[in-house]
């Protein structure tokens, strides 16, 4: 299915329109809500962090955006590259897959729920290229060297499995593997989460900068606040499965309309 | 007022503005703040804002930049009504037009000193080389050791921290600047530095809005003064 995005009268025809449209998405488990009533656009170079505390239905809704899960309602429009706004949410599986190895990438909180853990860290990054048609050798393997570089994997690891890897390179080469097909969406599941707090600075460094020079689009889950301060310029506040609050991350934090966030934003240790 | 050119319209055009917090979680209190506030400044001025402390002067500033929600009322910057746009469009503000240096220093940790100030350069597309340069510049005048400018500024002394809040505030030419206490705990000759940047930028038609305890700065860079006691919810009431 296509659909054009409507445009507003007196708005020009060239202005480009949201990356990613996502319209009145729910999922239940049974009687028990996952997520409901969601909705909001994300355009091109923004990112949207999302926070709430464990079973708010943050999970719940990025795995319903990113195609892992089927919403009970809603839709899901992104800009594909040929066909413009396409709900993902009805596209055939083959089409789904194809646009989650290329346009698409999504983080784990846990590396090995997003790496072969059996395959070595080259072989990971230049797996997801031979996955989108990549079948020069020579050239996969620089393209795995230069990212390995980019996230700061030493060249003399490139044929060591991720298992010899600490938890903070694991992470780094899970971002590698997913970025290194260019994709202009990526997914983040508590990307931070588990790591140490000096580990953690250089993820954040490190994505912020790949955010920037690649200008790409994220949604990123997290339960630190600290973490969508200084990554994500819009924030979403979940509850019971309901957005609660939403706008600019540091309005959100510095002035929380709601008395949820309210809570939330007063709970955080000072250091 | 000698850079001031009247025949332009305003760049910021504060109209009808009212703000209160509400605490739910402490029994629902409602905490007005700030009730008709007016304000209008135009490129090239520079407009300082006055009174007592908790007055209300930072949260003007903070609705100004968008950091506040408004209650209700208008805040106009270049033709953007902060008070109801959507974030993309305050975003888009933010990088391209409205510059702001907090008190306050926040960075993401292990970036160096001279990209933490060429951000806002690289943010608007001015190449690599160039941004960083611009950079340099402005931490050589605002007198940052160049041994520190490959380090990350968090465990800079809290002086040094605000010159490269300065630096990096500075760094692309905004037409709209707010500034929150810009000479706070700086030495004589950098406090000289800062009076001078505020003074191009109003050349270059920038329209300035600051807080200065600092009364001889204030003297120096500011052409009016708006007192924002006349704005309390009390006076108003």
């Amino acid at each position: 299915m296509t659909m054009v995005h409507p445009i507003a009268p007196g708005t020009p025809p060239a202005v480009p329109g949201p990356l990613l449209s996502v319209d009145g998405i729910e999922k239940r488990y049974g009687a028990r809500i996952g997520c409901t009533g969601v909705s909001f656009d994300l355009w091109p170079g923004e990112v949207m962090g999302i926070v709430g505390e464990s079973g708010s239905g943050k999970s719940t809704l990025l795995n319903c955006l990113a195609g892992h899960l089927a919403p009970d309602a809603g839709r899901v429009l992104f800009d594909t590259r040929d066909g413009g706004m396409v709900d993902t949410v009805t596209m055939a599986e083959p089409a789904r897959r194809r646009l989650s190895r290329t346009d698409w990438a999504f983080v784990h909180q846990n590396p090995r729920d997003g790496l072969r853990m059996g395959v070595s860290a080259g072989g990971n990054v230049g797996e997801r290229l031979m996955a989108v048609g990549a079948r020069n050798y020579g050239g996969i393997r620089a393209a795995a060297l230069d990212w390995l570089d980019r996230v700061e994997i030493a060249a003399d690891r490139v044929d060591d499995r991720p298992s010899a890897f600490s938890g903070g390179m694991q992470q780094r080469l899970q971002i590698a593997r997913n970025l290194v097909t260019g994709p202009r969406l990526v997914f983040m599941d508590e990307p931070t989460g588990g790591l140490d707090v000096s580990v953690q600075a250089r993820l954040l460094d490190l994505l912020r900068g790949l955010v920037r020079e690649m200008g790409l689009s994220a949604i990123i889950v997290t339960h630190d606040l600290a973490v969508v301060r200084l990554l994500a310029d819009r924030l979403m506040v979940m509850k019971s499965g309901r957005v609660v609050e939403a706008g600019l991350t540091d309005q959100v934090l510095d002035d929380p309309q709601h008395a949820y966030t309210q809570l939330l934003v007063s709970s955080v240790l000072q250091v | 007022m000698a850079g001031v050119d009247v025949t332009l319209g305003p760049m910021i055009e504060v109209r009808g503005l009212s703000k209160a917090f509400v605490l739910h979680n402490q029994d629902g209190a409602r905490i007005p703040v700030m009730a008709g506030a007016e304000l209008t400044v135009r490129p090239g001025e520079c407009v300082a804002l006055t009174g007592a402390s908790g007055a209300g002067k930072s949260s003007l500033m903070r609705m100004l930049y968008g950091n506040y929600l408004a209650g209700a009322g208008s805040i106009r910057i270049a033709g953007v009504d902060v008070a109801t746009a959507a974030p993309r469009e305050i975003l888009q503000l933010r990088r391209e037009t409205l510059g702001y240096v907090s008190q306050f220093l926040r960075v993401v940790p292990r970036v160096p000193t001279r990209e933490v100030v060429a951000e806002p350069l690289l943010a608007t597309g001015t190449p690599r080389d160039a941004a960083l340069g611009l950079a340099e510049g402005l931490l050589a005048r605002l007198n940052i050791p160049r041994r520190l400018w490959s380090l990350s500024p968090t465990t800079f002394s809290g002086g040094e921290q605000q010159r490269v809040n300065i630096a990096r505030g500075f760094a692309y030419p905004y037409p709209a600047l707010l500034l929150d206490e810009p000479t706070a705990s700086l030495d004589a000759a950098n406090r000289a530095v800062v009076l001078d940047l505020i003074a191009e930028a109003k050349a270059r038609g920038a329209a300035v809005v600051g807080i200065f305890h600092d009364a001889e700065a204030r003297a120096r860079v500011a052409d009016r003064e708006v007192d924002v006691t006349g704005f309390s919810p009390d006076v108003a009431a």
